[in-house]
């Protein structure tokens, strides 16, 4: 905490982003060879739809397309717009690919942060209430919620939330971001929209919020056995303070280390629960795109997410530095 | 002497799945003012169970069951949990054996003296933090405005204790409680943290409990001291009397295995025969009987009470307790008193 804290935080941010470039470089790589290996592209979808289409005519298509030339060809012309951050051009949805995935990424992230401050504020809460009244009834009950949002598999239960929620009670929409047939703007536009991601955020948040509450249990009974808890009971500190300044103060580092770990597989996830609730989302533009062999738009998504994953992990480092003074950023 | 503390057989037990535990049994000692009392014993005697039976810092499974705890005339186990609060680390503080694990890692020491200080204090976060770096200051902490903003990693083992020190003493406690300060420390730095109690005590009267299996530090820092064995205390008395003339044959035991310089080089070094019993199923009759070469029928039989010592004093004044049925003479073990530092 001495005054040059700050110039570290951006010597690290400076250095990691510098190291994020190879990373991203080699995941875009693998990206295009992997996809090269699925069967079809996006002239025989086009040419199905089409009904007919001759040979001749699909070839030209491939020729427009670029998808004539060799991989290594494509994969250097590829990289080489990557690099101008030019992610090209969708035939499929005739628009840029950049500006589809911009049109998308605000709706994922929303619901991937809301997911993750549900998991992490309800993971939290569950896990200090099992390690307060550790192998009691409220324990035990907590322990069985949770291995049931564990186990159940995510679309599933989305399913069956829509069921309830929407389909018997009536109390959320089942679908979309927003609702079609009204045109809300500011709070009533902010409150429609908190409505619609409800269903999908805790569908999301269940299996996350599993692990965080078994997660945080584990910790805060670790924390508990702790020197530094009985040096804080001989102060004279309160339950209560112990609960939250120390014990869990001290839980919140291996949670933070989890986050960090999970934050792909929550965006992962997010294509499944976007499609349940067909929420305009990046994960269904990526499946869209699967279906219609779009390899530009496909890696395009893949590529954002990438980086999206990457920064997310490099800000975790950061904070997991401000949380525990033992861990030196310039190492 | 008014007594400050007074423990009157205080039984702290836990309780296994294979058993009960009688970690602490009937064990009574008292301090006063200004005085300290060490309690000395080997791993597993019950020394640190006592210590934090005082403060009742003892969690599930273990209990106190029984005795009685007077703190300035105030039985500590019959106070609610708001009361004994009021007392932990503002009558009564405590210092421990490891400081860096004692303090809490992720916060700076000055954070956790200042929470010390105004959880008993009525202070601002600013006049609390003034005064913890002047604890610091007063502890020997060079350069303490700089190091108040430390975490407890950066710090050495005698500066953490050092600072553990200063937040014991933040609130100015009649009672310090050390659980073996010096244990994790290198043989120097034991030296200046017992310099360092011996004048803070000296300094404002507090008394001490000082648990150690260190003789050589009881010599140095204690008044009396108090040998426990198996959960109970068997010999009690002032320090001269203890270490020249001690009546227990446990006790007589452990100073012969630590007086071992006027041994020729190359003889085997002296102990006592056996080991510590299991407090899991207490034997019948005298704990020590298994390993006691003046070993008696009744020994075996029932537990010898902790009395005060009969034999014609040669300690006028000093009050000298033993829980033996055929305690040594005291002048069959001709024993040097123990002058050395640790």
């Amino acid at each position: 905490m001495s005054s040059s804290h700050f110039p570290t935080v951006l010597k690290f941010l400076r250095r990691r982003l510098w190291l994020a470039v190879p990373v991203i470089a080699g995941i875009a790589i693998l990206n295009f060879l992997i996809l090269q290996l699925a069967p079809g592209d996006v002239v025989d979808v086009l040419a199905g739809e089409a009904g007919a289409a001759t040979p001749e005519y699909m070839a030209q298509l491939r020729t427009e397309f670029g998808l004539d030339r060799p991989i290594y060809v494509q994969l250097v012309f590829y990289l080489k717009s990557v690099f101008t951050l030019d992610l090209g051009f969708s035939f499929r949805q005739n628009m840029p690919v950049l500006t589809l995935i911009l049109d998308r990424l605000p709706a994922t992230l929303l619901l991937m942060l809301t997911a993750m401050g549900i998991a992490l504020v309800a993971g939290l809460a569950l896990g200090v209430i099992s390690s307060l009244y550790v192998h009691r009834w409220a324990d035990r009950l907590i322990a069985v919620f949770v291995l049931i949002t564990y186990a159940l598999p995510t679309f599933w239960l989305g399913l069956m939330a829509i069921v309830l929620f929407s389909g018997r009670l009536g109390w959320l929409p089942s679908g979309n971001m927003t609702d079609i047939s009204a045109d809300y703007t500011g709070l009533t536009y902010a409150w429609d929209v908190t409505r619609h991601a409800i269903l999908p955020a805790a569908t999301l948040a269940t299996f996350y919020l599993a692990v965080y509450a078994k997660l945080v249990r584990t910790a805060m009974l670790e924390s508990y056995g702790a020197d530094f808890i009985r040096t804080a009971r001989a102060k004279g500190a309160t339950e209560t303070r112990i609960t939250l300044f120390h014990a869990l103060r001290n839980a919140l580092l291996p949670l933070l280390t989890m986050l960090g770990l999970q934050v792909s597989s929550i965006l992962s996830g997010a294509v499944l629960v976007e499609s349940v609730f067909s929420w305009p989302g990046l994960g269904r533009l990526a499946f869209e795109s699967i279906l219609a062999r779009d390899l530009n738009l496909l890696l395009g998504i893949l590529l954002f997410s990438s980086v999206v994953v990457t920064l997310i992990n490099i800000c975790v480092d950061a904070v997991y530095a401000f949380l525990d003074p033992r861990i030196e950023l310039q190492h | 002497m008014s007594e400050l503390l007074s423990v009157h057989k205080l039984a702290t037990c836990f309780h296994s799945r294979r058993g009960i535990i009688r970690a602490v049994d009937e064990v009574s000692f008292s301090i006063a003012a200004g005085e300290t009392l060490a309690l000395v014993g080997e791993s597993g005697s019950g020394k640190s169970v006592t210590a934090a039976s005082i403060l009742r810092l003892i969690s599930a499974p273990g209990r106190i069951e029984g005795g009685e705890i007077l703190f300035q005339g105030q039985d500590l186990l019959k106070l609610g949990t708001a009361a004994i609060r009021q007392i932990r680390g503002n009558r009564i503080a405590m210092i421990f054996q490891e400081p860096l694990s004692a303090f809490n890692p992720v916060q700076s020491i000055g954070t956790q003296i200042v929470e010390a200080i105004r959880l008993h204090r009525k202070v601002s976060r600013k006049q609390a933090f003034e005064q913890a770096v002047t604890l610091l200051e007063r502890m020997g902490i060079p350069s303490p405005a700089q190091r108040v903003h430390e975490f407890p990693h950066r710090l050495s083992g005698g500066m953490r204790q050092r600072a553990m020190i200063a937040m014991a003493l933040s609130c100015e406690p009649d009672l310090l409680i050390a659980d073996e300060p010096t244990t994790a420390l290198d043989v120097t730095t034991q030296a200046q943290i017992l310099e360092l109690l011996k004048e803070l005590q000296a300094a404002n009267g507090m008394g001490m409990l000082l648990i150690t299996h260190d003789l050589g530090m009881v010599a140095e820092t204690a008044h009396r001291a108090a040998v426990m064995y198996a959960g109970r205390v068997v010999e009690e008395g002032s320090i001269d009397r203890l270490f020249t003339a001690a009546r227990h044959p446990y006790t007589a035991g452990l100073l012969a295995s630590v007086n071992i310089e006027a041994l020729a080089p190359g003889t085997k070094l002296p102990e006592i025969p056996g080991s510590a019993p299991s407090l899991l199923n207490p034997v019948q009759g005298c704990a020590f009987a298994e390993r006691c070469n003046a070993r008696h029928a009744l020994c075996d039989k029932q537990t010898p009470p902790l009395a005060t010592d009969t034999e014609p004093e040669s300690f006028p004044g000093s009050r000298h307790r033993v829980a033996c049925f055929l305690p040594a003479r005291p002048d069959a073990i001709p024993l040097p008193v123990e002058s050395e530092a640790a």
